[in-house]
């Protein structure tokens, strides 16, 4: 490379430019945020709109935009252009082994820590203080890692972008609620009739769109979730409408004892326990973990089988995938069938942990979170998504507990109305950003012949 | 017979806007083959842009004539909603060309849920409503049960300025450069590009065309309704999608006629079936439609390219 180049290279930082870009960004940003942020629409006394001047809020917003975008001009892009310029090693097999060992490693850790958490939080926190740690944090997240996992199966693993996952959700839900009030059966017998109607409810739907391709699907699968919704609202007879069914049964510990206090075979009464919910809270923690470890180990196992290497196949390339004479509806059936069990499952753990249901937990921003945890994970990584779970579901739970960010942002602040905007920011810019996932990338399954050394960073749309 | 008139009045009324919502789908479909998430939530923030120009026109400047007040509001909607869907363009559908073929599709959902959650945070979650901008009604004639057949201004307004609207984006696309540029990108862009069309300021004038004509909806939609809330955008984005899907996905005259055609079914549907279905009736058409027709009633059959 001659020094004429290399100067040039060199002088890549162009601030006259990057002022330049920063304060049109700035402009532009002005101009939009200056009436949607600085001129606040809000009712007085005599409920007629008027307008509250905030435009001092949207200057500074803009500014920020303004700079941020200098900064980017001006030095990170620079920096990546740079870094680009590096070649770029190709992955060798031992790196990829080692990535292996560190994801095994990372899982086993992980598990151990899942399985002692609750042992942990009680030692910490006393019986009583266990319950928020225990069900806002450990259940709550892991419902999502496990919907996560299920509708890995649908989009990581096959490639089908499904946007209506929560009505198999839904329909595990509503089967549980229904069936434990109207003929008194058991968690433990309807957890598999929840799955099976799910998974009956995938084929169904499953069945119709399989010729479409795949930004049809997405958008009829989403149609289909808000139908189910729809109908769950007006179909007051069966499902009780908006208001929803309540007084849903608790699980019982196998049939043996019961959770509820007044039971004869109360599980507190048999221990001699002080009266809490903390213990019913841990059974559930362990109960949804377990059907979490189920959903994974399935998938590994499927990812191993005939019909997971299908699906892989179906994802990196549907048209070579039919020619190579994979029966690509069946391929794809069983996805969704699949997918749609573990929706299924969730969803009755859910209507048991909450002892309510109403349409308004199956909305599409439900399915938006969900198919966000699975784009953020990497689709198709299992520990990629469970870490993508754990950071936004346990991440926004956790801003709640910032007491200081009230100091900042005012007591009013509250971080739940930020939650949904996080989400959608964040898939915006992993797809810009690192359109293979974030937190981990997935590896190819089955390997050529002759070893070669393509990871799925390497590939556009698998052409390795 | 009298019902029937009126509802088909208040369902052109209504198939209107979805059409002209529904032309930013298809032609961003048509060029680059993504289906725009995000564009019912475009038409969601335009009508905000709307009310709160609206609220600055008659409580700031005092401007008491409500012609000017909505010439003036609508036109400001069109530039500020052109240049949002501009940059977000630029933003999250630019850098993701040429990425894996769901990558536009999970940025433009991304987008979607960004600006409904961003207007929530930043006006609040509550209903707007404005006053009646006119409460002008024309009864055309009343039937022997003395039901009347009513036209109200504001109907005569929408449709008005949406066939107004639509020949003049018909001229845009027919007759100037930058439609025969959008054209030709539209049937191979890599040999327009080699043409020398610019092909990526094509790509976003073409967001930024189909953004105005949802800003001119939002303005409608607003004036129309006379409320507007977050979460608007969702079920009139999916409604105009299916107009856009009805019609054959990339062709202009069928968003137009698909838009017509939902808002006759959702309103006839509402009156004659049932109005708690109404939503459900316009979510079946779509799924139908996709699974029987996807070409649509003027599209052209689509050809898998490997």
């Amino acid at each position: 490379m001659n020094s004429a180049v290399k100067s040039k290279d060199g002088a890549g930082i162009d601030f006259g430019r990057a002022l330049k870009d920063g304060v049109i960004i700035g402009i532009v940003a002005f101009a939009l945020l200056g009436p949607l942020v600085g001129l606040k629409t809000d009712q007085n006394m005599a409920n007629e709109l008027i307008l509250q001047n905030r435009l001092g809020l949207a200057a500074i917003l803009s500014a920020i935009i303004g700079v941020g975008r200098f900064l980017l001009s001006a030095f990170i892009y620079p920096w990546i252009a740079a870094r680009g310029r590096r070649t770029k090693a190709a992955v060798t097999l031992a790196e990829l082994e080692a990535r292996a060992r560190v994801t095994r490693g990372l899982s086993v850790t992980g598990l151990i820590f899942l399985f002692v958490y609750p042992i942990l939080i009680i030692s910490l926190f006393g019986v009583q203080g266990s319950i928020k740690w225990v069900d806002n944090y450990g259940v709550q997240i892991l419902i999502y890692v496990m919907l996560g996992w299920g509708l890995n199966i649908v989009i990581g693993l096959a490639g089908l972008l499904d946007l209506g996952y929560v009505a198999f959700y839904a329909v595990g839900a509503y089967s549980y609620a229904l069936l434990a009030i109207n003929f008194h059966l058991s968690f433990w017998v309807l957890l598999p009739v929840a799955g099976i109607l799910a998974a009956f409810w995938g084929i169904i739907l499953g069945f119709p769109v399989l010729r479409l391709r795949g930004d049809y699907l997405a958008i009829v699968t989403l149609a289909f979730g808000e139908i189910i919704r729809l109908v769950l609202i007006n179909w007051k007879d069966f499902s009780g409408g908006s208001a929803g069914i309540s007084s849903i049964p608790k699980v019982t510990m196998f049939g043996i004892y019961s959770f509820d206090m007044n039971a004869t075979n109360s599980f507190i009464k048999a221990f001699h326990l002080s009266p809490s919910s903390a213990y019913y809270k841990v059974f559930l923690y362990y109960l949804i973990l377990l059907l979490a470890l189920l959903t994974a180990f399935i998938t590994i196992r499927l990812r191993r089988l005939p019909i997971g290497r299908a699906w892989e196949a179906l994802r990196e390339d549907e048209v070579a995938c039919r020619s190579l004479g994979i029966n690509t509806t069946n391929t794809k059936l069983t996805a969704f069938a699949i997918g749609a069990m573990f929706g299924g499952f969730a969803g009755s753990f859910f209507a048991a942990r909450q002892g309510f249901v109403s349409p308004e937990s199956f909305i599409f921003m439900e399915s938006a979170v969900i198919v966000a945890i699975v784009v953020l994970g990497g689709m198709g990584s299992m520990i990629g998504v469970a870490l993508a779970a754990v950071a936004m579901i346990g991440g926004t739970e956790l801003l709640r507990e910032l007491d200081f960010l009230k100091l900042v942002f005012g007591k009013d602040f509250n971080p739940d109305q930020y939650r949904m905007l996080l989400f959608g920011l964040a898939m915006v810019i992993i797809m810009v950003w690192k359109p293979r996932g974030f937190v981990s990338a997935r590896q190819p399954t089955a390997f050529l012949f002759k070893r070669k050394t393509v990871s799925g960073d390497l590939v556009k749309e698998g052409h390795g | 017979m009298e019902v029937f008139v009126q509802q088909v009045i208040n369902g052109i009324t209504i198939g209107s806007l979805y059409g002209l919502i529904a032309i930013g789908y298809t032609m961003v479909f048509g060029i680059i083959g993504m289906v725009n998430f995000a564009h019912g939530d475009v038409f969601m923030v335009s009508a905000f842009f709307a009310l709160i120009f609206l609220l600055v026109l008659t409580s700031w400047f005092g401007i008491a004539s409500m012609t000017l007040a909505l010439i003036l509001v609508m036109v400001v909607a069109m530039v500020l909603t052109g240049l949002l869907v501009w940059a977000i363009e630029r933003v999250a559908y630019a850098p993701l060309r040429g990425s894996f073929r769901l990558a536009p599709l999970i940025s433009a959902i991304g987008m979607s849920i960004v600006l409904s959650n961003f207007i929530q945070v930043a006006q609040g979650p509550r209903n707007k409503p404005i006053p009646p901008v006119t409460r002008d009604v024309y009864t055309l004639w009343e039937g022997a049960n003395g039901y009347p057949v009513n036209l109200s201004l504001k109907q005569i307004i929408i449709w008005v300025v949406t066939a107004l609207l639509l020949a003049a984006f018909w001229y845009v696309v027919q007759k100037t450069a930058l439609g025969r540029a959008q054209r030709a990108c539209e049937q191979d862009r890599k040999m327009a590009a080699l043409l020398g069309v610019n092909v990526d300021r094509t790509i976003s004038l073409t967001f930024v065309i189909g953004a105005a004509l949802a800003a001119v909806a939002g303005t409608l939609f607003l004036m129309y309704y006379g409320v507007v809330v977050f979460s608007d955008g969702f079920t009139p984005g999916v409604k105009a999608f299916t107009a856009a899907v009805l019609g054959g996905i990339g062709s202009l005259p069928g968003a137009v006629l698909g838009g017509l055609l939902i808002g006759l079914i959702e309103t006839l549907w509402g009156q004659y079936v049932s109005a708690d279905y109404q939503n459900v009736a316009a979510f079946s058409i779509l799924v139908i439609v996709l699974i029987f027709m996807p070409q649509g009633l003027l599209g052209r059959p689509e050809v898998e390219k490997v």
